[in-house]
């Protein structure tokens, strides 16, 4: 019996000595030789491994025998690999691992551009934080009028940014540029945008250095990407004094096609019986919007998209005449638009990827004007009092333009890009001045090359150039842009910019001279980042200079010829701070711009701060949502230093002189909105409401933009908002069909 | 002598039964009572990690990898006050192991245990930025519920996990903690009926009844 428990013994221990262990051990570093916590070590194909601690030290213990192989994997590293013979004697492994090149945790370049956005990396803001920013209502320039680098402009639409003028900046819908993205307005009251925000999935406002991919612009690009599909089918309704509407969008079953329309009719008879507006309205504003569009996902997983909208408006305004205080001048405008955009994406072989973009629009403005005495009545006056008549005329306009683009895009191993392509852009302006017809024609083409190079995650590079030819000007350039983004640090980073934009001339130059040349703009953009997801803090400063700007030259009166001896340029600093963390619910950011920016363009007698610029703009934004109350209240105060103004005179030689000049007082506004969701979180909920209400300059300052002056110079009449406030209130509703069930059964 | 065949035969079959299924057996037990023992991130971290090599080296069982999986979302719950943890990487790392379970697993059954973890690797994403991320992470976190109650009604994690939702969820959007009871009562009578084989799921019974006493 002892014999049989003495072998019995021996047999368990020969048993554990085959399993007598091998010890493995090392440390883990990182590509900047930081011990590298959490790194999974495995010996292949056993049980057999270890996690780095946090000085990335390991040490397991396998039994194994003979060739084995040791990975090492971390998540964002390349998987470190090295064959061992295990034998009795440890084995030490001292390693780093390499870097793996990810889009996801690699830097992108900032220099110049917010991206907005949902669900999209670098997002500032999104487009429901469009639609709640108090002084928006939901307006996208308005809200993007609250970042650094634009100015608070009353007067005129457009984005005004760091010293650029509003024809300047330009908006972009997948891809092709929008010729009229404003509602036609009336001169000295700005009028908003076309679009909705809630059209796009994704929006970068670049203040600056922007892709060669997008050009004629001299100051700032808008690049809108438009939803892909929507959520789930829906009928929406809005209701409120100024507009009703109503549209639907039907998602298809297999969640692979959708397709919808919208239409809305806005009119201020009521708003304006109720909220006394300083200009007298002969023809109330009226407005019909009505839109469509349809969207499918091809077999190989792209996407096409359609969307067209059309609008037409009609108004008509009285307001005093500036040479005679017995006098008012009539204006009115009658607006037709059509907006269409096709677009085309597409996976092809070989990793190449396509976009193509089609877009044709038409713009038909039919102004008039007409001095009139206390009875409304059409006044005459002699020939010697010119320049009263030159306050008579008709203007119709219309504006044309079809666009193609293509751009291909191919991966260069890892996650660098290449992308090539080219556009054409077809322009047909035709404009009536009283009698007198006028044509313009373009052929406008651009061919472009960029290449986006990741060193490392820390490092990327964005390379490109941009060729065009305008067939009415007759010339061509070639304009190169480059950027640099590199990591500093968790989350931080550093880019720079530089680039050369040019601008045709504008349409209203063109049709009284097409012998002049390209505008041009170069930046030099630095720029500091630090952002997470709850905050952001950004800095950049710029130095941009113009050349080529269009200058006026007076043949009499009302008659000027152009030519391209402008210059100037524009220096500052922006200042952007999001932060959704340090109070609870509430979410605020705050811009600030500095800009020191002098030109010599137009009738400017000399380099001089164009009156569009202040030198100081602020924001800050606040938004705060009461989960009790399931409503959110949105505060908006913007300032800005005071704007000169002038008044350029032609002397007897036929020369502008400067016959005034000042500077308006500061600006300053406080924005109201608030929105009630009583639905929101029910998950079954049928009816989805908001309610909407919002006021602009709730203190009720007074607002001065700037001045228009009297022929003899003598007399000036400031210009103002044409109420102090606007007020708005509004119901949304929309009853959904929710399709992620059958999302859900058809996945199973 | 019989008694020393005996022993050898013992040995040689603990010889050969370890190089085999059992070796797996005992492995996927060590290491599934390591659970209750890890007390930071980094030992889940480091759990899930061991519960990958076996999967690596076993090929066909989805187990490993949905506890390696489980492991992390465990880690995903203790560092959502943390600043330092990177939830997004983490819940990334959840769903790239569902995915490798999800290839292996055949049953209807075993694929509803994986919605449990794509709804917690959801529900921890959409934590970090609730109001922003409501509608992408929110909504995918109810799909993933919503397919594994479909997969497996009698699946009691679940109606825990709906329960948890609505539990965390204000009074006036839906939830609270008179929503959640029944939903949580549900969840103990489905872990009550329970009777999990091999290394099926069973976690969660003690969590509903601790939730559910806080409805009373």
């Amino acid at each position: 019996m002892k014999k049989q428990a003495i072998l019995t013994a021996t047999l368990l221990l020969i048993t554990s000595f085959i399993y007598a262990q091998t010890i493995i051990k090392g440390t883990v570093k990182d590509n900047h030789n930081h011990p590298l916590a959490g790194a999974s070590i495995t010996l292949k194909d056993t049980y057999d491994g270890a996690t780095s601690d946090s000085l990335g030290y390991f040490h397991f213990g396998t039994t194994e025998k003979g060739a084995h192989v040791i990975s090492i994997t971390s998540l964002g590293y390349k998987e470190y690999i090295q064959n061992v013979t295990l034998g009795s004697e440890p084995i030490v492994i001292e390693t780093s691992l390499k870097e793996q090149l990810d889009e996801l945790k690699a830097v992108t370049v900032t220099a110049g551009s917010f991206a907005a956005g949902d669900n999209k990396r670098g997002t500032v803001l999104s487009s429901l934080d469009v639609a709640t920013t108090a002084g928006s209502n939901a307006d996208i320039t308005a809200a993007l009028r609250t970042l650094p680098g634009t100015q608070q402009i009353g007067e005129q639409e457009g984005l005004f940014v760091r010293g650029g003028a509003g024809y300047e900046a330009k908006q972009y819908i997948d891809g092709t540029l929008v010729n009229n993205p404003y509602y036609s307005s009336v001169p000295d009251i700005a009028s908003r945008g076309r679009f909705s925000p809630f059209l796009f999935k994704g929006t970068v406002f670049s203040t600056g250095g922007y892709s060669a991919l997008y050009g004629q612009a001299l100051s700032s690009v808008v690049l809108l990407e438009s939803i892909d599909l929507p959520e789930k089918s829906e009928i929406d309704a809005s209701v409120s004094p100024l507009v009703v509407g109503a549209g639907t969008q039907q998602l298809a079953k297999d969640k692979k096609s959708s397709w919808g329309f919208s239409y809305d009719y806005v009119n201020v008879g009521l708003y304006f019986s109720l909220v006394k507006q300083t200009p007298d309205y002969f023809r109330l504003p009226q407005f019909h919007n009505a839109d469509a569009n349809f969207r499918f996902k091809t077999k190989s997983g792209g996407m096409i998209k359609y969307y067209t909208t059309f609008a037409q408006s009609n108004l008509g305004i009285r307001r005093p005449d500036v040479d005679s205080s017995y006098l008012k001048d009539a204006f009115a405008l009658k607006n037709i638009n059509w907006y269409n955009n096709l677009s085309w994406r597409e996976n092809l072989n070989n990793g190449w990827r396509m976009n193509l973009g089609a877009s044709y629009s038409t713009n038909t403005d039919n102004i008039f004007q007409q001095v009139q005495d206390q009875n409304n009545q059409p006044k005459q006056f002699s020939p010697y009092t010119y320049w009263m008549n030159y306050k008579d005329f008709t203007i119709d306009s219309r504006q044309d333009l079809t666009q193609l683009k293509a751009v291909f895009e191919k991966k260069l191993g890892g996650i660098s890009t290449l992308r090539v392509g080219s556009e054409y852009w077809y322009n047909y302006n035709k404009f009536t001045y009283n009698d007198t017809l006028r044509k313009l024609i373009d052929n406008y083409t651009a061919t472009f090359a960029e290449a986006s190079i990741y060193l490392t995650n820390e490092i990327a590079a964005q390379i490109g150039a941009r060729f065009e030819y305008s067939s009415v000007i007759n010339k061509t350039d070639v304009a190169p842009r480059i950027s640099l983004a590199y990591k500093t640090g968790k989350d931080a980073q550093v880019s720079l910019a530089y680039g050369e934009f040019y601008q045709k001339p504008e349409n209203n130059q063109l049709l009284y001279s097409t012998n002049v040349g390209f505008t041009k703009a170069t930046h030099y953009i630095i720029n500091y980042q630090k952002m997470n997801t709850l905050r952001i803090f950004r800095v950049e400063a710029y130095y941009k200079t113009y050349a080529d700007l269009i200058k006026t030259i007076p043949i009499g009166y009302n008659y000027f010829n152009y030519n391209n001896s402008g210059k100037g340029y524009a220096r500052g600093v922006d200042v952007f701070f999001r932060d959704k963390k340090t109070i609870k619910n509430l979410d605020y950011w705050i811009s600030y711009s500095y800009v020191d920016t002098k030109r010599n363009y137009l009738n400017y007698t000399s380099e001089l701060q164009p009156n569009y610029a202040a030198t100081h703009t602020a924001s800050l934004v606040t938004k705060r949502f009461f989960q009790d109350l399931k409503m959110g209240v949105n505060l908006t105060y913007t300032f800005a230093t005071g704007r000169p103004y002038y008044n350029f005179m032609v002397d007897n030689a036929g020369k502008y002189f400067l016959q005034d000049q000042g500077k308006t007082k500061p600006y300053n506004a406080l924005n109201f909105s608030a929105e009630w969701v009583p639905s929101v979180g029910k998950p079954n909920a049928k009816t989805f409401i908001v309610l909407f209400a919002s006021v602009t300059n709730v203190l009720g300052y007074n607002a001065v933009y700037g001045y228009n002056y009297s022929y003899n110079g003598l007399y000036k009449q400031p210009i103002e908002p044409p109420a102090k406030r606007f007020y708005f209130i509004g119901c949304f509703l929309s009853w959904g069909v929710d399709r992620s069930q059958d999302a859900i059964n058809n996945n199973l | 002598m019989k008694p020393i065949i005996l022993s050898v035969t013992f040995c040689l079959f603990m010889l050969f039964s370890f190089a085999q299924s059992d070796r797996y057996a005992a492995a996927m037990k060590s290491k599934l009572s390591l659970f209750d023992s890890a007390k930071t991130i980094a030992d889940l971290q480091g759990l899930s990690d061991a519960f990958v090599r076996i999967g690596d080296a076993e090929k066909t069982q989805w187990q490993p990898y949905y506890y390696a999986a489980l492991a992390l979302s465990t880690a995903g719950w203790m560092g959502t006050q943390s600043n330092d943890f990177d939830k997004d990487g983490n819940a990334q790392k959840m769903n790239t192991l569902c995915d490798k379970a999800e290839a292996l697993a055949t049953a209807d059954a075993d694929k509803s245990e994986i919605c449990a973890i794509r709804n917690m690797a959801a529900t921890q994403q959409m934590m970090v930025d609730p109001q922003s991320r409501y509608m992408t992470y929110g909504t995918a976190a109810n799909n993933a519920l919503k397919k594994g109650m479909q997969l497996n009604p009698n699946n009691p994690r679940m109606y825990y996990l709906q329960g948890m939702s609505l539990f965390n969820t204000p009074t006036q959007y839906g939830g609270g903690k008179d929503k959640a009871k029944p939903v949580f009562e549900k969840a103990i009578s489905l872990y009550n009926a329970e009777q999990p084989v091999g290394f099926n799921p069973r976690w969660g019974k003690q969590q509903a009844a601790t939730q559910l006493a806080l409805c009373q």
